[in-house]
């Protein structure tokens, strides 16, 4: 019983400032900047109509989308063949490489920001979806890389052995047989790329302008002549929280036994 | 695992090379390039060898930053690891208030950092946030741009708050993993609760420990978005981050050479401390 009220104590301390943030985005700015109520006496959606109808508000979370999306594509396709390479052959320099991967998660984006900035314009990717996409690669791969190798070491040889006996090609054994099996390593794999990604600001932000500019980008622009727009900036926040909700969902029954990485 | 030896198992590597070194490798020569020049304008620069890196490594106002990076780094460690162990420990292991459960833990994980910031400023302002005004009446004199040391703990706060369910899902799927044998024995040689969590439950939650504070390490000691929004590296300069003051010298002072110095200094130690970690995960496999 007692470890039950330290669970919703713990769970009501996250919820309290999210809650905090929901409330807001109902009230107009009046009744907040007003007297301090606990939930919205005037209830109004005017906050959200005006982010989902006006373009240069939603387009944000269109941009952050789709980079995200193509962010978990590329890194996913690049990192299943390379961390099965890495979990089941020896080759030259392979503990080298694995940790010059890893390497790039450690490497501060901020050291980054600049010559990314060149780079991506000098090859025109700059305020590209792709280009924050790639970008994000950076750290997203070396992380895709390391979760993919815990789960395929989990996996005995064996069935590689005996797929190969059969007659399975590498690239159908691959797909048919090997990814179903690590289902579950996939989804968490997705999960935190999906997380880095869509959470991330200063790589985005810097290599955007307009056509590709992140959600995150765009809600510093609540600050105007008049002060900050609290109502709007309230409604932009909770609705980035919304697509996090709809990955946790989907992900929920891998994360129990996928979290550990298929390393316990 | 025995693996085979085969230099053909590279084709599979190459195109995560490839990509990775397009980003990574030309960005990291050019902040070499950098870090031994004086740049005037495009066209003027002379090479200064190694004069950016004495300057940066003997600038007071850094080694003071770099202090305060390590203190935060280790505080929140101490507060989020335990924080995280106890948590998993009291999460349901199954039915529908599980599946709740991890859904509410996991929620702040997927929250961008900058609103990360945005609901703490809004939730710890005196005059329209929650925390900030219960504070307030409760006679506590609490504000995050006078105070340094409120600032502080907001922050870390913020930080304990954003990052905690993550080493408490890691350690939920690692004490998932126990097979119920194990606790069929304790029973039988009447452990203690204590004893059946320091010798049964810890040590497997070793590895997925590893991960979290490796993780925790590299991203709080690269913290950036969350402090800027909540107290923009005030009052004063008590809250500015390593990143912070990296972004403002590139981007804002435009001092690229002593920027990209000090930019290979700070990758340096974090690869040096990860590096410890690195080994520390491989060893504890090869032991199996």
């Amino acid at each position: 019983m007692k470890s039950r009220i330290a669970l919703i104590v713990y769970i009501l301390f996250i919820l309290l400032p999210i809650y905090w943030l929901l409330n807001m985005s109902f009230k107009t700015n009046e009744e907040i900047l007003g007297t301090l109520t606990f939930w919205p006496q005037n209830f109004t959606f005017d906050n959200y109509i005006k982010i989902l109808t006006d373009p240069s508000w939603y387009k944000g979370y269109i941009n952050s989308m789709i980079y995200v999306s193509l962010n978990m594509v590329i890194s996913l396709c690049v990192a299943l063949p390379a961390a099965y390479a890495f979990s089941r052959y020896k080759f030259l320099g392979d503990k080298h490489m694995f940790f010059w991967l890893l390497s790039n998660k450690m490497a501060p984006p901020a050291v980054f920001v600049l010559p990314f900035f060149q780079l991506y314009s000098s090859v025109g990717l700059f305020d590209t979806h792709l280009g924050v996409a790639l970008a994000h690669c950076l750290f997203n791969v070396p992380l895709a890389v390391w979760i993919l190798e815990g789960f395929m070491s989990s996996v005995p040889k064996e069935i590689d052995e005996t797929a190969y006996i059969d007659g399975y090609s590498f690239p159908r054994f691959f797909t048919k047989i090997f990814i179903p099996l690590i289902g579950s390593g996939i989804g968490v794999t997705a999960f935190f790329l999906f997380m880095f990604s869509w959470i991330e600001l200063l790589l985005a932000r810097t290599l955007t302008a307009t056509n590709a500019q992140p959600i995150q980008a765009i809600m510093t622009r609540t600050v105007g002549a008049s002060g900050i727009d609290w109502g709007v900036l309230a409604a932009a926040g909770v609705l980035t929280i919304v697509p996090g909700i709809f990955v946790i969902y989907f992900v929920r029954n891998h994360v129990a036994k996928g979290f550990a990485l298929g390393r316990t | 695992m025995i693996k085979t030896e085969n230099n053909k198992a590279w084709f599979l590597v190459l195109p995560v090379f490839a990509l990775v070194a397009f980003s990574a490798i030309i960005p990291l020569m050019t902040v070499v390039n950098y870090s031994v020049q004086d740049v005037f304008d495009a066209h003027t620069r002379y090479f200064v060898g190694t004069e950016w890196f004495t300057k940066m490594l003997n600038d007071p106002a850094l080694q003071s930053a770099l202090l305060k990076q390590f203190g935060f780094s280790f505080t929140i460690l101490l507060i989020e690891v335990p924080l995280g162990i106890g948590i998993a420990l009291l999460m349901p292991k199954r039915g529908w208030s599980a599946s709740l459960c991890l859904v509410l833990v996991s929620l702040p994980l997927l929250i961008p950092l900058n609103v990360v910031g945005t609901i703490w400023q809004i939730f710890t302002r005196g005059d329209i946030g929650l925390m900030g005004w219960t504070l307030r009446e409760m006679g506590v004199s609490y504000n995050i741009s006078r105070n340094a040391v409120d600032a502080w703990a907001t922050i870390i706060l913020m930080d304990v708050w954003h990052w905690t369910p993550l080493i408490a899902l890691l350690c939920y799927s690692g004490l998932r993993a126990i097979p119920e044998a194990y606790y069929q024995a304790a029973r039988i040689d009447r452990a203690s609760r204590w004893a059946v969590f320091r010798h049964i439950q810890l040590p497997k939650l070793t590895n997925v420990l590893i991960i979290g504070v490796l993780l925790r390490f590299m991203d709080s000691f690269m913290i950036y978005a969350e402090p800027f929004v909540l107290t923009g590296g005030g009052p004063g300069s008590s809250t500015t981050f390593l990143s912070q003051w990296l972004t403002t010298m590139a981007v804002g002072q435009f001092d690229l050479g002593p920027a990209a110095a000090f930019s290979l200094i700070y990758f340096l130690i974090i690869l040096a401390v990860s590096w410890v970690f690195y080994t520390a995960i491989m060893n504890s496999q090869k032991e199996k």
